[in-house]
């Protein structure tokens, strides 16, 4: 039969899980310089949003750029390495196995920096790529506003044309690092007479023009890493728009697209670097054996996300396209460290409800559980990725 | 690093799924004929010289399909103890086999020959009587053997861990394969079953469990095909990985199945309907081998305590198999 000669000549190409020599070099080099680099007062930082108002973490953003570390999958022209994306991944990865924080640029990188890739004209990517990269300016995202989150298309924030600017009023809200950005990109409706998908307009707002006001807002975790920012006939000059006056939410998807992309890199090495020190809890503090299942059902979970990772990547190498596996990455990390934040309670046993001050390992586990609330419904509630799955991976009809 | 497959591969797979849809009842003749009997068999063997990887597209194949016959005894239980010469006979189709590491013993309704593994070694066991039992999943027969003689000394017991590590796997494979096909059946029906005239997939009750259906099987394929890759490289995780993946890939397709059932309502429940034997097959790959609450215990044991070597699976002896288990 047919099949007979086809099982007979295939040459042996395997799956290969290893890293490939330049590869291994890249991830050694990483290592050495982690080892070498990190300042000890940012090691294993607990996370959230004070670190970044500090000035040692432009520093240190600044340093991970002058490595060369920054935009490592962005073209050269434009200040990036031009490496392949395996590069970005093993960069994430060793990342969060040093424990050393991002850079400060998070939204510049992974939202701003490819949308101005795609949609921006030459002198916008000139102008404004170098100094996102090297941590010189700050972005944030205004895209939630109070009547629309998950419902995006519902923005009411206007930009109305005039005079060659737009004028800018509304309000944003949930926006990370907006305290401290230079530049904000951001969803208005640019035609007050139209309604979802269209009339709306992208716009790179200056966060210092007159009228941008920033509120802090105080999460549950006591801290602030967003905000709320209140724009009053903020003048916008008209050549800050990306991509063409009522085409916004195209240019909206590929800010999305960009924020569910490699970022499942960094989620999966940061949920190994959770696992690692729940196990290193186990052992310093015992487990039961029921215990020790969940402990267990957890290291698995951990490895498949990071296969799952490998399997998307190595389709996007092929082919261009990341393969629709990656699509859950996010979903199963938040809600993996919610539980795996939850189960180191349940071995701190009655310090679990000991404060910062008086809880063991500096209430570490303490402050990860209740910022992992937060997991489930930033950057795509679970409900709405679990829509995507549904409508685009499994081709269910649309839920609305 | 690379973690796709190869258009042969996936070829491969093709070939396979038309294959067994074409051919429900293909008998071991027919598996030798395609080359599937020899897939990781030295060419000198007068195998194709691959690997488990490409073994691992058919048994996910072979999962969907329910196929009914010696291809998991063989190819992963029986076939590293193995010497060369009876190698050659599974390549060619001229023979093949279960092995007796449990008390109860798969395929011995088709398998020609049967191994045992006993003391310090596996033997092959001639001129047993074999009483097979009725099963829930009617599709992977077991039974006991009795009496007989052990003949020739086939392997030494150190070739358990990674009869254990295939083993493993190609049963997470398999669910895999029975968890895809389970979740397609209630993609299909969601998609086109109209109630309160919407189609019952807008349903967020519905399309949300078939989501969370989809996330647990491609973690579990993940977690199984990583372990597919130990074993064909010989990684000194594969006992580890193999632990990971069967448990996990288990559990998947039990609760893919049941979410499957549901979703077709009283469709799902009725006899006419494939769904309950993927079910049944799930179902009976969380039983067979090792539980999960056994395999988790032991990737605990590795990753909470001083890593150590696996402890060996108790090896039943002849005379406990005798007392049929």
């Amino acid at each position: 039969m047919a099949t007979t000669a086809v099982a007979r000549r295939i040459t042996i190409v395997p799956v290969d899980l290893r890293d490939t020599p330049e590869e291994a070099a890249f991830r050694a080099e990483l290592r050495e310089w982690f080892g070498a680099n990190l300042p000890e007062v940012l090691r294993g930082h607990r996370g959230g949003s004070a670190r970044f108002d500090d000035p040692t973490m432009r520093e240190w953003s600044r340093a991970l750029y002058d490595a060369g570390y920054i935009g490592l999958t962005w073209p050269e022209e434009y200040g990036g390495a031009g490496a392949p994306y395996t590069h970005q991944a093993i960069f994430l990865e060793e990342l969060a196995r040093a424990e050393a924080p991002p850079h400060i640029g998070v939204i510049g990188l992974g939202m701003a920096g490819p949308t101005i890739m795609a949609h921006g004209t030459e002198e916008q990517k000139a102008r404004y790529l170098p100094p996102l990269l090297s941590a010189e300016e700050i972005w944030c995202q205004g895209f939630s506003e109070p009547e629309a989150g998950s419902d995006l298309a519902g923005v009411r924030t206007s930009a109305h044309l005039q005079d060659g600017h737009f004028v800018v009023n509304g309000q944003k809200v949930w926006s990370s690092f907006a305290h401290l950005a230079d530049w904000c990109i951001m969803i208005t409706r640019s035609d007050p007479e139209s309604t979802r998908h269209a009339g709306l307009t992208y716009l790179i707002v200056d966060m210092h023009a007159p009228g941008v006001e920033v509120r802090p807002l105080r999460q549950l975790t006591g801290e602030s890493e967003f905000n709320e920012i209140f724009f009053t006939d903020v003048r916008v000059p008209a050549e800050n728009i990306l991509g063409e006056v009522g085409g916004g939410w195209q240019v909206a998807m590929t800010t999305l697209l960009h924020e569910r992309g490699t970022l499942g890199f960094a989620l999966q090495a940061a949920l190994e670097v959770q696992v690692r020190k729940l196990i290193a809890l186990a052992r310093d503090r015992g487990a039961d054996q029921l215990q020790r299942d969940r402990i267990a059902r957890e290291w698995m979970e951990m490895q498949a996300l990071r296969f799952t990772n490998y399997r998307s990547l190595s389709a996007l190498m092929k082919t261009g396209m990341p393969g629709p596996e990656g699509s859950i990455s996010k979903l199963v990390w938040s809600e993996a460290n919610q539980r795996v934040t939850k189960l180191a309670l349940e071995l701190l046993g009655p310090d679990a409800a000991l404060g910062e001050q008086n809880a063991p390992y500096g209430g570490y586990w303490q402050y990860q559980q209740l910022r992992s609330r937060g997991n489930t419904i930033e950057a795509g509630t679970s409900e709405i990725l679990r829509n995507i799955v549904a409508e685009r991976v499994l081709g269910l009809p649309k839920s609305r | 690093m690379d973690f796709t497959f190869t258009p042969e591969q996936d070829e491969l797979r093709e070939q396979a799924r038309a294959f067994l849809a074409a051919t429900p009842e293909a008998s071991w003749a027919d598996l030798a004929e395609l080359g599937w009997t020899g897939v990781s068999i030295a060419e000198e063997e007068g195998g194709a010289g691959l690997t488990f990887v490409e073994e691992a597209v058919l048994f996910e194949e072979l999962g969907r399909a329910l196929y009914h016959g010696p291809y998991f005894s063989t190819i992963a239980l029986a076939l590293p103890a193995l010497p060369s010469d009876l190698r050659s006979e599974v390549a060619s189709g001229a023979a093949s086999w279960t092995l007796a590491i449990g008390p109860l013993v798969p395929d011995l309704d088709t398998a020609d020959r049967i191994a045992v593994a006993g003391g310090d070694g596996i033997y092959e066991l001639e001129d047993a009587e074999r009483e097979e039992f009725a099963t829930v999943d009617d599709t992977r027969p077991l039974g006991v053997v009795r009496g007989g003689e052990t003949t020739r000394r086939l392997a030494d017991s150190t070739v358990l861990a990674e009869i254990e590590a295939r083993s493993l796997t190609a049963l997470a494979l398999e669910a895999c394969g029975v968890a895809r096909k389970a979740l397609e059946h209630a993609i299909e029906y969601a998609a086109s079953r109209e109630q309160f005239g919407r189609r019952i997939g807008s349903y967020q009750a519905v399309s949300h469990p078939l989501a969370t259906s989809y996330t647990k099987l491609e973690l579990s394929r993940s977690l199984a095909l990583w372990a597919a890759w130990c074993v064909a490289t010989g990684d000194p995780q594969a006992g580890l990985a193999a632990a990971a993946a069967k448990a996990s890939a288990a559990e998947s397709a039990v609760w893919v199945c049941e979410t499957s059932i549901q979703v077709l309502g009283g469709i799902g429940f009725t006899w006419e309907h494939e769904l309950h034997r993927l079910y049944k097959r799930a179902l009976g790959i969380e039983g067979f081998g090792a539980s999960g609450t056994r395999l988790r215990a032991e990737v605990a044991a590795a990753l909470v305590e001083r890593p150590t070597d696996r402890e060996p699976e108790p090896i039943p002896t002849p005379s406990a198999l005798e007392q049929g288990g």
